[in-house]
C-alpha cells in the first residue's frame, strides 16, 4: 500500500503528459512526450551516467563538507558561549548573500572543474544543518541537565550524553533539508561554467535545440535526487529510532 | 543476589543536612527570609507549602542547582557540603528517550564516565517492581513504571540524602499510594527531604513536617506527625496534626486579617 499509490500519482501525471503532447500535437522540441524522454534516456545511457557521476560526486562532497562544517558550527555555538558573538554574524550573512550570485565568482577563483560547485553545495548545506542542529543543541530539557549536574557530570559529558543525543531529531530535519537543496547548488554551479555534469549536459542539449536529451538528463537529476533523500531520510531515521516511538501518527 | 549484599551497597554512613538561615529572593522581591530547619541523617522530612511560596527554589539550592543567596547557609551534618552528597528526582521522571530503563538507572556512571554496574542496575529494578522492563524504551513504560524507573535511579546513585521534588504528584491516586509505599521501603536507610504542596502527602511519609509560608516569616516548630511510615491520611489518630497543618497552611492571611481589626 506504501508505494501503490505513489505509483498511481506518478504514473497518471505522464498518462496526462503523453496524452497532452500527443493529442495538442505539440512540437517535440518545445515538449517532448516522456516516452520519447526515455528512449533518448535509454539510448544515451552511457554519456548521462558519465555525467551524473560528476554531478553525483558534487553533491555528495557538498553534503559531507557542507554537513561536517555545520555540526562543528553548532557543537562551537552551543559548548561556547562566547563563540556565538563570533560565528552567528557569519553565518547569517552568509545566508544574506545568495548562493547564486557567488557562483561566477567562484567559477572564476576554482575553475570550471569539480571544486566550485561543491563548494556551492557545501554552502548551501551549511546553513540549514547548522540552524537547525544549534537550536536542538540550545533547547535540551532543563531537568535533565539538572539532574546530569547533581550527578557529577561534566559539561563536555552533559553535551556528548544529553545534548548532542536530544538535538539529534533538530539535526535531522536539518540533514534532510539539505539532502533536498544539495542538487540545487551542484547544479546551479554547474551552469555558471563547467565541463561536464548533468547541469552542463542540459544546456548543451538545450542550445542545440535536442529538448528530448535536455529532459532525459533532468529525469536522471530528479532521480538522483530522490534517491539521496530517500537513503538519508532512511538512515536518519534509524539514528533516532527512539523518537518514532513518540510520534503519535506512527500509532495510526 | 541476596539482601546483605544490598545492604553492603546502600551509603555506609547517614547523614543528615541543616539549612541555617535561608533567603530566597526573586529581583528584589524576598520569597523567603530567615528559615532554618534541620533534616536528622536516616529519617524523612517534608517541607510543605503552597505553589510559588518557593519550595522547589529551595531544593535546588539544596541540591546545588542554583547559587544560595547571602546568608543562607547550607551543610551537611558531617560538616561538608553537599556536591556528592545529594541525589534528585524531580516532578517528571527525566527518563532519556533514547535509553532503555537499565541504561538510564546505570544514567550516573554513564554521565561520570565510569563503568555501569550493571547487574547492579538490574537488581535494583527488580526491587522497584519493574524487573521485566529493563530493556523497555521510556515511550513503552506506564507513568507509574517510568516513576520506578526513575526511583531506581536515584537509588543506583549511592548518595546519602535524596531530594524529592513532589515526584508523585503527576500520578493517579492508586499509582501515586503504591510509588509512596515503595519509597518508604526503598529509602529507608537514607536521609530523604522532600518538597510537597499536598498535606496527605506530607502525613502518610514524612517523620518530621516543615510548614513553608510566604510573607518572609520564620519557621516554625516542625510538626511530627505519631505513627511509624507510611501511615494512612485518613486514620483518625492524625486528624489534629491535620487540622494543625492547614491552619498552619492558610495563616499566612492572618497579619492582613489581624490589621483590619
Amino acid at each position: 500500500m506504501r508505494f501503490v499509490r505513489p505509483t498511481i500519482v506518478f504514473v497518471g501525471i505522464l498518462a496526462l503528459w503523453q496524452a497532452l503532447v500527443s493529442g495538442l500535437a505539440i512540437a517535440p522540441f518545445i515538449l517532448p512526450g516522456p516516452l520519447a524522454v526515455i528512449d533518448v534516456a535509454v539510448e544515451r545511457a552511457d554519456i548521462l551516467a558519465g555525467h551524473a557521476l560528476v554531478t553525483l560526486s558534487e553533491i555528495l562532497l557538498g553534503l559531507l563538507f557542507g554537513t561536517l562544517l555545520g555540526t562543528i558550527s553548532a557543537l562551537i555555538m552551543a559548548y561556547f558561549r562566547s563563540a556565538r558573538a563570533w560565528v552567528l554574524p557569519v553565518l547569517v550573512v552568509s545566508q544574506a548573500v545568495p548562493v547564486f550570485a557567488l557562483a561566477p565568482v567562484l567559477v572564476l577563483w576554482f575553475g570550471y572543474g569539480i571544486t566550485p560547485k561543491v563548494l556551492m553545495a557545501t554552502l548551501i548545506i551549511f546553513f540549514p544543518v547548522t540552524a537547525a542542529f544549534y537550536d536542538g543543541l540550545r533547547r535540551t530539557e532543563p531537568g535533565w541537565v539538572d539532574l546530569a549536574r547533581t550527578m557529577g557530570a561534566s559539561k563536555a559529558s552533559i553535551l556528548r550524553q544529553i545534548r548532542i543525543p536530544a538535538a539529534l531529531p533538530a539535526f535531522a530535519s536539518g540533514l534532510r533539508v539539505a539532502a533536498a537543496v544539495a542538487p540545487i547548488g551542484a547544479v546551479v554551479g554547474e551552469w555558471v561554467g563547467s565541463s561536464a555534469g548533468l547541469g552542463y549536459y542540459m544546456l548543451l542539449m538545450n542550445g542545440r535545440v535536442q529538448t528530448d536529451a535536455m529532459f532525459a538528463a533532468l529525469l536522471v537529476l530528479a532521480l538522483l535526487a530522490v534517491t539521496i533523500y530517500f537513503l538519508i531520510d532512511a538512515g536518519l531515521r534509524r539514528l533516532v529510532s527512539w523518537q518514532a516511538d513518540m510520534d503519535p501518527a506512527s500509532h495510526n | 543476589m541476596t539482601d546483605a549484599d544490598l545492604n553492603n551497597h546502600n551509603p555506609a554512613k547517614m547523614l543528615g543536612l541543616d539549612v541555617c538561615n535561608a533567603r530566597l529572593a526573586w529581583g528584589e522581591t524576598v520569597l523567603l527570609d530567615d528559615f532554618s530547619f534541620s533534616a536528622p541523617a536516616g529519617s524523612w522530612t517534608c517541607l510543605l507549602g503552597e505553589s510559588g511560596v518557593g519550595k522547589s527554589t529551595l531544593l535546588r539550592t539544596i541540591a546545588g542547582l542554583i547559587d544560595p543567596v547571602t546568608p543562607t547557609e547550607i551543610r551537611a551534618h558531617d560538616g561538608t557540603g553537599l556536591t556528592s552528597q545529594v541525589a534528585y528526582m524531580a516532578q517528571q521522571d527525566l527518563l532519556l528517550p533514547w535509553l532503555s530503563a537499565v541504561e538510564n538507572v546505570a544514567l550516573g556512571a554513564r554521565l561520570r564516565g565510569e563503568r555501569a554496574d550493571q547487574t547492579r542496575a538490574l537488581d535494583i529494578l527488580a526491587r522497584a517492581g519493574v524487573a521485566e522492563r529493563a530493556n523497555a524504551r521510556p515511550a513503552e513504560l506506564s507513568g507509574g513504571e517510568r516513576q520506578r524507573v526513575a526511583l531506581a535511579r536515584t537509588l543506583m546513585e549511592e548518595r546519602p540524602i535524596v531530594l524529592m521534588d513532589e515526584p508523585f504528584s503527576a500520578l493517579d491516586a492508586i499509582t501515586r499510594t503504591r510509588l509512596q509505599d515503595l519509597a518508604v521501603e526503598l529509602l529507608a536507610t537514607r536521609t530523604v527531604l522532600m518538597v510537597t504542596h499536598d498535606p496527605f502527602e506530607a502525613l502518610r511519609l514524612a517523620d518530621t513536617i516543615f510548614v513553608l509560608r510566604n510573607n518572609a516569616q520564620p519557621a516554625d516548630a516542625p510538626i511530627v506527625p505519631p505513627g511509624p511510615t507510611p501511615r494512612d491520611p485518613t486514620d483518625p489518630a492524625l486528624r489534629d496534626t491535620h487540622r494543625m497543618i492547614m491552619q498552619r497552611l492558610t495563616e499566612r492571611a492572618a497579619p492582613a486579617a489581624g490589621g483590619a481589626t
